[in-house]
């Protein structure tokens, strides 16, 4: 194997160092769990994590003590309830520092990051509450019509982990379905991993390039790990375990079950691999139903 | 004989009347896109979903569980990256209906998503923004659904994430906010609009409910618009297609 590729735990030894910015991004689609739990087992510290969403991903994070900061836009268990042990770490001042905007402000901070600007624009935030608890939202007057707009500050992670249906030994990344701010993040991103279901040929890439979300060049790592992104999912690949949502709030209520969650199926096994093994009927139970676009002509 | 019904079916059916064929709507999760759903199986065939994760179009054959579920981009429109959304579709005026809902709304339909408490030491933390203080900046027409409650609806909101027709005195026009604001509210009991000073009060009531029964669950002097309004149960037709079709497993259609 040449180009980019390389395991889980190379990548995460490589591009993620205590104390750095950390993006794991994925808009409920794509969520790489299996990058979350190496960080976990690699038992890095300090971690400032950006991500729309914490989604249980960053609350498993949080709840093995790898984290410091939060910037954040939606906290919550989707369809379900509450991520308990960001709660924990608010509820009672437990220590974690955040940094709350709301979904437009994050996507503006990663698009302005993306772009090589200092700060984006956006109208929002007049009246409400949101500028008086974080003063990184501040306001800029148009200089053509007058406006007051809102500024947010463009957000540069040291590294964005992607998960995506596949890409090339190089890093050509092919996401279909929900795109999120996949592409946003991983432009604003001094460092880029991504974590794919299939390896491809750059043949296979090139017979339909719109699909490319990430090129090559600002791509450092490529893993490859199947169900890497469960309990969340990849369209085309395995549906969301909506189930896994369900019980992750009886898991993060309770830290004794939280600690032996992540003993069991975090720090108990070694990679992706071994987690698949370890929950038998899962690929079956999720796998997707085939449903093929029509495809198109490229030629000229 | 009149169909019977429960508050959550009620409030989906209200909702759905609220939106015309070929409208462009911003769903949420729960009972809005039950809402949508249910005017896309009766009278609104065209109306044109939109949900925050991407997906333009969508035509759910599944309930969604979460505002990001795969059965959202299967047979959609268009699958729109999250800075199209909030840039061109929302920010841009391109989206006429938004619904919310939210932990607590007061008196000027300001609502709290964020805490309840004070910020830097919360009794409760709740989710956060999300995407909806920018609905309720930039929709055409914003509509609120949301269960009546003493605590749910206080006089003042604790935290304001997304602004209603007045915040802190200052009028959505002096604020410079393009959208509409929340001009109706759906509860479980009757309907709420703002009043030309921005104030929420009673426009209508649900068939078997009083104004002091909305009164006693609402933490202001609730004004009454004369004439009250009235407002129609859902159809036989509107509760098979909740209870049969839309929410089977009653996820969203709890009581």
């Amino acid at each position: 194997m040449s180009g980019k590729v390389m395991t889980m735990k190379e990548a995460v030894a490589s591009f993620v160092a205590d104390g750095s910015t950390v993006v794991i991004e994925g808009f409920t689609h794509l969520i790489c769990f299996a990058a979350g739990h190496e960080i976990i087992r690699q038992g890095r510290r300090n971690l400032t994590l950006a991500r729309l969403t914490p989604d249980l991903v960053y609350d498993q994070l949080i709840g093995a003590g790898c984290a410091k900061k939060l910037i954040y836009s939606w906290a919550g268990n989707p369809g379900v309830g509450s991520l308990h042990s960001f709660r924990r770490a608010l509820e009672g001042g437990g220590g974690l520092e955040t940094e709350e905007y709301s979904h437009f402000g994050m996507v503006a901070r990663f698009q302005a990051g993306a772009s090589g600007l200092p700060f984006a624009t956006l109208r929002n935030y007049a009246g409400t509450d949101l500028p008086r608890v974080n003063p990184n939202i501040k306001t800029v007057t148009c200089p053509y019509t007058g406006e007051v707009l809102a500024t947010v500050p463009a957000l540069r992670p040291d590294v964005t982990i992607v998960h995506a249906q596949r890409a090339d030994k190089n890093g050509n990344a092919q996401i279909w379905g929900l795109m999120g701010v996949q592409k946003e993040a991983a432009f604003a991103s001094k460092h880029v991993v991504v974590v794919v279901e299939e390896l491809v040929e750059e043949s296979l890439i090139r017979s339909d390039p719109n699909r490319t979300l990430i090129p090559a060049p600002i791509v450092s790592a490529v893993v490859v790990e199947p169900y890497g992104a469960h309990p969340s999912y990849s369209q085309g690949y395995y549906d969301r375990d909506n189930d896994f949502y369900v019980a992750w709030e009886a898991v993060s209520k309770d830290p004794a079950a939280l600690k032996k969650y992540l003993d069991e199926y975090v720090y108990g096994v070694p990679d992706r691999a071994a987690y698949m093994k370890k929950n038998a009927g899962l690929a079956e139970r999720l796998k997707a139903k085939p449903l093929m676009c029509a495809g198109v002509n490229y030629g000229y | 004989m009149a169909t019977e019904y429960t508050p959550s079916e009620m409030m989906a059916a209200v909702a759905a009347r609220e939106l015309k064929d070929g409208e462009v709507v911003f769903v949420g999760i729960g009972l809005p896109n039950l809402a949508c759903n249910l005017a896309r199986a009766t009278h609104a065939p065209n109306l044109v979903l939109i949900y925050e994760s991407g997906a333009v179009g969508a035509v759910p054959e599944r309930l969604p569980v979460s505002i990001g579920d795969p059965a959202l981009v299967t047979g959609s429109l268009m699958v729109a990256p999250m800075t199209d959304i909030f840039q061109y579709f929302l920010q841009n005026g391109r989206i006429q209906v938004g619904f919310l809902g939210g932990a607590q709304l007061d008196r000027w339909g300001n609502i709290n998503t964020t805490v309840v408490g004070p910020y830097e030491k919360p009794k409760v933390r709740l989710p956060g923004s999300g995407g909806a203080s920018e609905i309720a900046v930039h929709a055409k027409r914003m509509l609120v659904v949301m269960k009546l409650g003493k605590r749910a609806f206080p006089a003042d909101v604790d935290f304001i994430t997304s602004p209603g027709m007045r915040c802190k005195g200052k009028s959505r026009k002096e604020l410079g906010l393009p959208g509409s604001g929340p001009v109706k509210v759906v509860t479980d009991r009757c309907i709420l609009e703002p009043n030309a000073e921005g104030e929420l009060e009673l426009t209508a009531l649900y068939p078997g409910f009083t104004v002091e029964q909305v009164q006693a669950e609402v933490g202001w002097p609730l004004k009454v618009r004369a004439p009250l309004g009235t407002v129609a149960g859902p159809t036989a037709a509107e509760v098979r297609l909740l209870r049969e079709k839309l929410d089977p497993q009653k996820l969203f259609l709890k009581g």
